[in-house]
């Protein structure tokens, strides 16, 4: 365990470095979910209630989708170079490895989160702290499965790599405009609800929403629960498997 | 140091169509040699060298390496030994030392060790000026001294080189192996390269293993393999072309316009007497010279194929 920790944040640093080197390109990545609240937000203007309380949430999810799912292009990068087959040759834990990597994009995605709830809390965000604390963690656990995925994507795409911008694009939006992201779905026609249960993302957010209305016995909190734990378990295990035939 | 028995690798394409890589493989490399891996592109090099660094699971057959089995205890291979790729191993947003500091904390190396090592190894190789630099900034021979730099970092009993100086410079290439050279001297590294330069293999390597469609086809020194399988010859210029065709039928030579080409064993000293015979025989010899063969005639009488020609299908 010790080594595990160790080996995690030995690649976290790693990943991290170049970032707080240049932290312009931090600052940019994350106004853009910034931008996204102040638009969108103020356009559905209480169509669902309170509308912040709504949509906080579901932007938060969103940008889990995008952050972590698109770490995978850093380590396609790499293994395209030889810096990945440098480290895989160490004895660092491959987990260790999966994990570290999508710790950047999970770390800038809490930071994101909580600029994003200092900035809602004035405009009328109910703010509970309980709920946002484990919603926050909720996000974490969903984030390192998400990197995972993405990796392993990016290893089945190598050399050319173009699987991966194939695959992560085309299962983007459809995971979103599926879960009630952006739009709530218990409007929608009933073959798109179905579609939508189907999808584990829906679960999550539904887990989110309850969370940060401070709701921690809705029984929604108990299925997101699960559904990001067994896409963590999924991802890290295909990862393992995918560095250990070989990359 | 590593010891093979029947390694194999096949590779399933698409359409469960089947590639054997590798087609059992043994072999036993002791401690402190150096040991190049020559064989034709495709050959099964470079599958064999990430089979023996544990990249790659065999699919059949053992291979021992550094004490440890390749498919029951990867971890103790990987800590003990090191691996320098076929591609520039830092990223492209690291600077040097950084990558360095961070290949030692991956052996296990405490924060303080790792940094020593870095500086260590970076004035080893003549690299302290570069060490703030971005990859993208260094040449191709800097780029791959960095490269050996990381394979070293832990003080590996032995370093696996997958083609060190492909793609570079004859200057930077002498670099290199002047690198490679003392590093040996310096730690009785033991060091295992693939190559496709004949000349390198030929004039750094003590044991020279070639390989051929997945299979071991020689072994030796390299002037054991050229002395067994291709032979020195005497080549002379005479006057005339029926001069020549005489000359061929007192040696056993081939005659081609007036040049002939024999045979021997020991060029050198037979020239003499070879010479004389001619004379009594009133052949007009213009010019003679001795031949010694090359890796490449040694491939080409194995195979009928010339180590140059390369790029056989993968």
């Amino acid at each position: 365990m010790t080594t595990f920790l160790r080996d995690t944040t030995i690649v976290f640093s790693r990943e991290i470095r170049p970032s707080l080197r240049n932290p312009v390109g931090l600052l940019f990545e994350m106004g853009q979910p910034l931008l996204f609240l102040f638009l969108f937000g103020a356009l559905l203007g209480g169509a669902v209630g309170s509308s912040w309380q709504w949509f906080v949430p579901g932007i938060l999810v969103m940008m889990c989708l995008t952050g972590p799912l698109s770490a995978g292009y850093s380590l396609l990068v790499e293994l395209l170079g030889g810096a990945m087959e440098r480290m895989l040759v160490t004895p660092l834990n491959r987990t260790a490895m999966l994990v570290g990597k999508s710790m950047k994009a999970t770390i800038t995605l809490l930071v994101e989160a909580v600029l994003i709830i200092v900035v809602a809390v004035p405009l009328g965000f109910e703010l509970h702290v309980a709920g946002v604390l484990a919603g926050l963690a909720q996000l974490a656990v969903f984030a390192v499965g998400l990197g995972s995925l993405s990796f392993v994507l990016a290893i089945k795409s190598a050399p050319n790599g173009t699987l991966f911008y194939m695959v992560s694009q085309s299962v983007l939006f459809p995971l979103l405009l599926l879960s009630g992201v952006l739009l709530p779905l218990e409007t929608a026609p009933g073959w798109l609800r179905i579609l939508g249960q189907l999808n584990p993302v829906t679960y999550i957010v539904d887990a989110q929403r309850a969370l940060f209305a401070g709701d921690l016995a809705d029984p929604s909190v108990l299925y997101g629960t699960i559904s990001v734990c067994a896409i963590a378990a999924i991802g890290l295990h295909l990862g393992n498997r995918a560095m250990r035939k070989g990359v | 140091m590593i010891h093979t028995r029947g390694l194999t690798r096949v590779f399933t394409m698409k359409r469960k169509e089947k590639v054997e890589a590798v087609r059992g493989i043994d072999l036993d490399v002791e401690a402190g040699q150096l040991v190049a891996f020559l064989g034709p592109n495709g050959a099964g090099k470079s599958t064999t060298l990430r089979m023996l660094t544990t990249l790659l699971p065999p699919t059949s057959g053992t291979a021992t390496v550094a004490g440890h089995d390749v498919a029951e205890n990867p971890a103790g291979v990987r800590s003990r030994i090191g691996y320098v790729g076929q591609h520039n191993s830092v990223g492209e947003e690291y600077r040097i030392r950084d990558e360095l500091v961070t290949q030692g904390r991956c052996y296990g190396l405490r924060p303080s060790e790792a940094a020593a090592r870095a500086d260590e190894l970076l004035d080893l190789l003549d690299l302290t000026p570069l060490a703030k630099r971005l990859p993208g900034t260094l040449s191709g021979g800097q780029r791959r001294r960095v490269d050996i730099a990381l394979g070293l970092i832990h003080r590996p009993d032995l370093l696996f080189l997958d083609e060190p100086s492909t793609g570079l410079d004859p200057k930077s290439r002498a670099e290199i192996w002047q690198h490679i050279l003392r590093l040996r001297e310096a730690y009785g590294t033991t060091l295992f390269l693939t190559t496709h330069y004949l000349e390198e293999a030929d004039n750094m390597a003590e044991r020279v293993v070639i390989i051929d469609g997945g299979r071991i086809i020689a072994d030796g020194t390299a002037e054991q393999l050229k002395n067994d399988l291709a032979g020195d010859r005497i080549v002379i210029t005479a006057g005339t072309e029926q001069d020549a065709e005489k000359a061929a039928r007192i040696g056993g030579g081939t005659a081609e316009g007036t040049t002939v080409t024999l045979r021997v064993d020991r060029a050198t000293a037979a020239l003499p007497d070879h010479l004389r015979t001619l004379d009594a025989a009133g052949v007009k010899v213009l010019a003679a010279e001795t031949i010694r063969p090359t890796l490449d005639d040694v491939f080409l009488s194995l195979t009928g194929r010339s180590l140059t020609d390369d790029d056989i299908p993968a």
